[in-house]
């Protein structure tokens, strides 16, 4: 395996650091946004940049300060992390132009807070995607957390104080916990919480530890929702639209299912989870948070809260498809982050566009609301198409890679999870799409008059949705990344 | 020049004693100079000790001259320059930070405040350095006579407290001295490496047995080690804010290190973990410390008390991690010292800094502080971070010590109690985060209801102190692999694995 030795990483880690003295300090709020989104570009480009060497096959490598013996604070940049990478800080661009609408919009309060605590979470996503060890993972991982909590608890009111404390005590409560203790009883066994290939624990634990340590990591990750740890999502919707939209969607639930997936693969290595059969009752909880998900999202009305039950169900798909074990399982899983990240996102600035513009955040609500907001619905039903894993968007690209997967892995089980779920998905996103467009005209609350949101707002959704069709026919380079990372940690 | 360093560590502190005196009866603003020069001398000393101990290895030096075991010889090896370097940071960073509160506190007794100051510190640097047990008494007892005057130096409950204090704290410094005689009786030398050679020969005799009983328990008494820790949280939240801010990250740290010495380099390790067997016993009143004091500290809505009970929680840290008994645990204990005096200092000083402008300690009464104190809050949520345990804050490291310390020696109840500790000091702090965050600040002495959002920050050189201990946290974080390889790994016996 080549490496090259760069600081590259550590920059695209740190750049939306060091923009926050100039967004906090800037004097008017253009400036302020201007810095975000030339901090978001960098990043995006600096990521970006590493994208050639990646996909050649070489890893690169940056070591920063030796922190414990034989333990550094240090930097790999894989296939994997460069797929998670990619789409986090591409995304940041685009959620900051979104945010610029909404939070105008809405004339929100302490919009610099808001905007630094962004550019902190970021900061902390992409140093988890390119973590070359366990603890660096976990320093960013806490890291995530705390910048967060501002930003989830933004409006600063009752129900945002109790949607905090339950924040703050699922996230980090189960990463202290759970978490810790799995590292440190990993290290002892190891001496190396570096991620390789087949991992590290391999021949060193026996299968009742080995056990134990997987599942203190799966549910002491919680920020992937993985029932029973999953009711701080809903809870954290009471946060302003784009922090909906980029952390509960994409960066910090992603974060949770990247760090799984990382510990399956790097730290456990699927070789020793199959010969301890421990891929079964990993299965058996991804596809109950898959199943039961959809079921309570069927049940929301709030737009919202339906989608943060869609995206606790489809966490579990990444789960699942890194839980096979086989190459197209995890390839699956993998792109699953890319493709959901783009379905759910797009998904999220409707309904956040949707309340701009109406006020509504009900389903109910919105009868009819197809007529007044076209571009918006449009946008919601190729997002829904994709969530969904329908032709001809790119859900169903990973969706069908997973199916492969679960045939590949002789899991008809899994099979049937995978089909009953989709069935799930479209019985909760298409009634929402079909009230918009397809309703009696006297039934309609919205008069039949084009009224969309500003267009800070809808030019962004309009643009992940297109991306969204885009990644079924070229769904490079996230495929290419995902089944390059797939065929390294399954070693065929 | 540089030779006389052990001694100076004392003798610096002790001269300015009284020159602050003189001074400040010519002038009361005499005293803040004259103990913070002796005080950044004693700084440079104890640095300039550490960078030597680290060249060089063990530095012995004979007061006065006088060889012993007729003299006193102060000895000053890995262990305790880097305790050293820990106290007179404390002390320095304390006295700079809290220059204009003491003002405000003691403005007539200016001179008589930092006498007794710079001679508890005197006190301590000598504990750490001596290396004659009696000589520790003395010194024992100088700090204890200062810090029980400090305390009682404030209005209200202050001096009932300090009387408290000195009651259980005597008896604590007694059994110490009892401890001593005992050995001095079967060994006839006071100096602690003629006891390490003398001793190994009489382990059966129950004299030295009572002696090692004896001194343990004055020395927990000491520290405030559970269930002997009642002195402790009276006497440290009734005291005037720049003293808790000063007694509190040094005087039960020294204890403990006090006890590390006595147990490693007196006693030998093999008698005090294996023969006696008390390790496990001690890390169970250990893990029964940290819940106990987690408990309190949730029971109490009162800021400096709150944070009195962690501190009875984090000593059973570091005697927990001690009694482990192995490298990882012991590493774990000594990096904790360094760690949590700085720690404690930091939230001891933004906790002053709080109270100065709230006019009470009352968490209730934090409502607004992000926005009336941002500084200040910034290093207060930095100090909880690191007292929680969040990577890459120091708090985290020596718990990582302390926790792979309790895994290498299959001690799952101590890892539970750390990380439960962990978990309700999250609460505790995002307790008050959330007061301070969510409740809009009200002008008390003003209308009800009439808000106030002007930015009224502790005075500058307060700002100061406190960004250089948060970021001095950070900083003890990155470089905690360097403490431990260069220092501490050198400061315990080789025979510990």
């Amino acid at each position: 395996m080549d490496t090259l030795i760069s600081v590259k990483p550590l920059i695209a880690v740190l750049v939306s650091l060091l923009a926050i003295p100039l967004i906090g300090f800037s004097r008017s709020p253009n400036v302020r946004e201007g810095w975000t989104f030339l901090a978001a570009v960098i990043k995006f480009a600096l990521v970006a940049s590493m994208l050639p060497a990646v996909l050649h096959g070489k890893e690169i490598i940056c070591q920063v300060v030796e922190v414990l013996p034989g333990l550094s604070l240090a930097f790999r940049v894989d296939a994997f992390g460069m797929l998670f990478a990619l789409v986090a800080s591409f995304l940041w661009i685009i959620t900051s132009a979104y945010s610029i609408g909404y939070m105008r919009g809405l004339d929100e309060h302490a919009q610099t807070r808001y905007f630094c605590f962004f550019a902190v979470s970021l900061s902390a996503a992409i140093g988890v995607a390119f973590s070359a060890n366990l603890l660096t993972m976990y320093l960013f991982y806490e890291m995530l957390s705390l910048a967060t909590y501002p930003l989830v608890t933004h409006h600063q009111d009752e129900e945002a104080r109790t949607s905090g404390r339950k924040y703050l005590l699922y996230t980090v409560g189960a990463s202290i916990g759970l978490v810790l203790p799995a590292m440190l009883v990993t290290y002892h066994f190891t001496g190396n919480l570096d991620f390789s290939p087949q991992g590290v624990l391999a021949g060193t634990a026996s299968r009742g530890t080995v056990a134990l340590l997987l599942f203190m990591f799966v549910f002491g990750f919680a920020k992937a929702a993985v029932m029973p740890l999953h009711s701080w999502l809903p809870a954290a919707m009471v946060a302003p639209t784009p922090v909906s939209a980029l952390l509960h969607a994409v960066a910090v639930v992603k974060v949770g299912v990247f760090s799984i997936v990382r510990v399956i693969t790097g730290i456990f290595g699927t070789d020793m989870l199959q010969a301890f059969d421990l891929s079964t009752p990993l299965l058996f909880v991804a596809s109950t948070t898959i199943l039961v998900g959809s079921f309570i999202a069927l049940s929301q009305d709030n737009l919202k809260r339906m989608l943060a039950f869609s995206t606790i169900a489809q966490l579990s798909y990444i789960v699942l498809g890194a839980a096979m074990l086989s190459p197209k399982g995890v390839t699956g899983g993998m792109v699953h982050i890319a493709m959901h990240a783009f379905g759910k996102i797009t998904l999220f600035f409707c309904a956040g566009a949707i309340f701009v513009a109406t006020g509504k955040k009900n389903i109910s609500e919105m009868t009819g609301i197809g007529r007044r907001m076209p571009v918006t619905m449009t946008a919601f039903f190729i997002g829904a198409l994709s969530i969904i894993g329908m032709p001809p968007c790119g859900g169903f690209l990973s969706k069908w890679t997973l199916v492969l997967g679960a045939l590949e892995a002789d899991q008809i089980a899994i099979l049937a999870v995978l089909l009953f779920s989709s069935l799930l998905n479209a019985a909760y996103f298409m009634p929402v799409v079909y009230r918009a467009f397809f309703c009696p005209p006297e039934d309609a609350l919205f008069e039949a008059r084009v009224q969309e949101a500003p267009l800070f707002c809808v030019v962004p959704l309009a643009i992940t949705a297109v991306i969204s069709l885009v990644l079924l026919v070229y769904p490079q380079p996230f495929m290419q990344l995902a089944v390059m990372s797939a065929a390294k940690v399954t070693g065929l | 020049m540089s030779a006389h360093f052990p001694g100076l560590v004392i003798i610096i502190p002790l001269v300015a004693a009284f020159l602050i005196l003189i001074g400040a009866l010519l002038d009361r603003r005499l005293a803040f100079p004259l103990t913070a020069l002796a005080l950044l001398g004693s700084l440079l000393t104890a640095i300039g000790l550490l960078g030597k101990v680290i060249q060089t290895g063990v530095v012995e030096y004979h007061l006065a001259g006088w060889a012993p075991p007729v003299g006193i010889a102060y000895r000053v090896d890995h262990l305790n320059a880097l305790v050293l370097v820990a106290v007179a940071t404390v002390a320095f960073v304390n006295l700079m930070g809290t220059r204009e509160l003491v003002k405000g506190l003691f403005e007539d007794r200016l001179g008589p405040f930092y006498t007794l100051y710079i001679l508890l510190i005197a006190g301590l640097q000598g504990i750490v350095v001596t290396g004659d047990a009696f000589n520790l008494y003395v010194l024992l007892e100088i700090a204890a006579l200062t810090g029980y005057a400090l305390v009682g130096m404030s209005e209200g409950r202050a001096p009932l407290s300090s009387l408290n204090y000195i009651f259980i704290g005597t008896v604590g410094a007694s059994l110490y001295l009892l401890g001593v005689g005992y050995l001095y009786l079967v060994t006839g030398t006071l100096n602690m490496a003629d006891l390490a050679v003398r001793l190994p020969a009489l382990y059966p005799s129950k004299v030295v047995v009572s002696a090692f009983v004896i001194c343990l328990v004055g020395l927990c008494i000491k520290m405030g080690f559970f269930p002997m820790h009642a002195w402790l949280p009276n006497a440290y939240s009734h005291a005037p804010d720049p003293v808790s801010s000063l007694v509190a990250p040094l005087v039960t740290k020294v204890m403990i290190y006090v006890m590390i010495r006595m147990m490693l380099f007196v006693f030998t390790p093999a008698f005090a973990f294996d023969q006696m067997a008390i390790s496990e016993p001690m890390v169970w009143l250990a893990i029964a410390a940290i819940v106990a004091g987690s408990f309190m500290a949730l029971s109490t809505r009162r800021l400096k008390r709150m944070l009195t009970y962690i501190i009875v929680a984090e000593v059973g840290y570091m005697v927990g991690g001690f009694w482990l008994g192995n490298r990882l645990g012991i590493s774990g204990a000594i990096l904790h010292i360094v760690n949590d005096a700085i720690m404690t200092l930091c939230v001891f000083l933004s906790a002053a800094a709080i109270i100065s402008k709230v006019g009470s300690d009352a968490i209730d009464d934090m409502q607004g502080l992000f926005k009336k104190m941002p500084v200040t809050m910034g290093v207060f949520v930095v100090a909880g971070l690191s007292i929680i345990g969040v990577p890459p804050t120091c708090g985290f490291f020596s718990k990582w010590y302390l926790i792979s310390g309790a895994v290498a020696a299959g001690q799952y109840g101590f890892m539970a109690a750390l990380l439960l500790s962990s978990l309700i000091n999250l609460v505790l702090f995002f307790r008050i985060f959330e007061i301070a965050y969510f409740e809009p600040f009200h002008d008390h002495h003003g209308d009800h209801g009439h808000f106030v959002s002007a930015v009224q920050e502790a005075p500058f050189e307060m700002l100061v102190t406190l960004v250089v201990t948060a970021v001095l946290l950070f900083a003890l974080g990155i470089y905690a692999g360097d403490i431990v390889s260069q220092i501490i790994d050198h400061a315990i016996p080789v025979g510990i694995t």
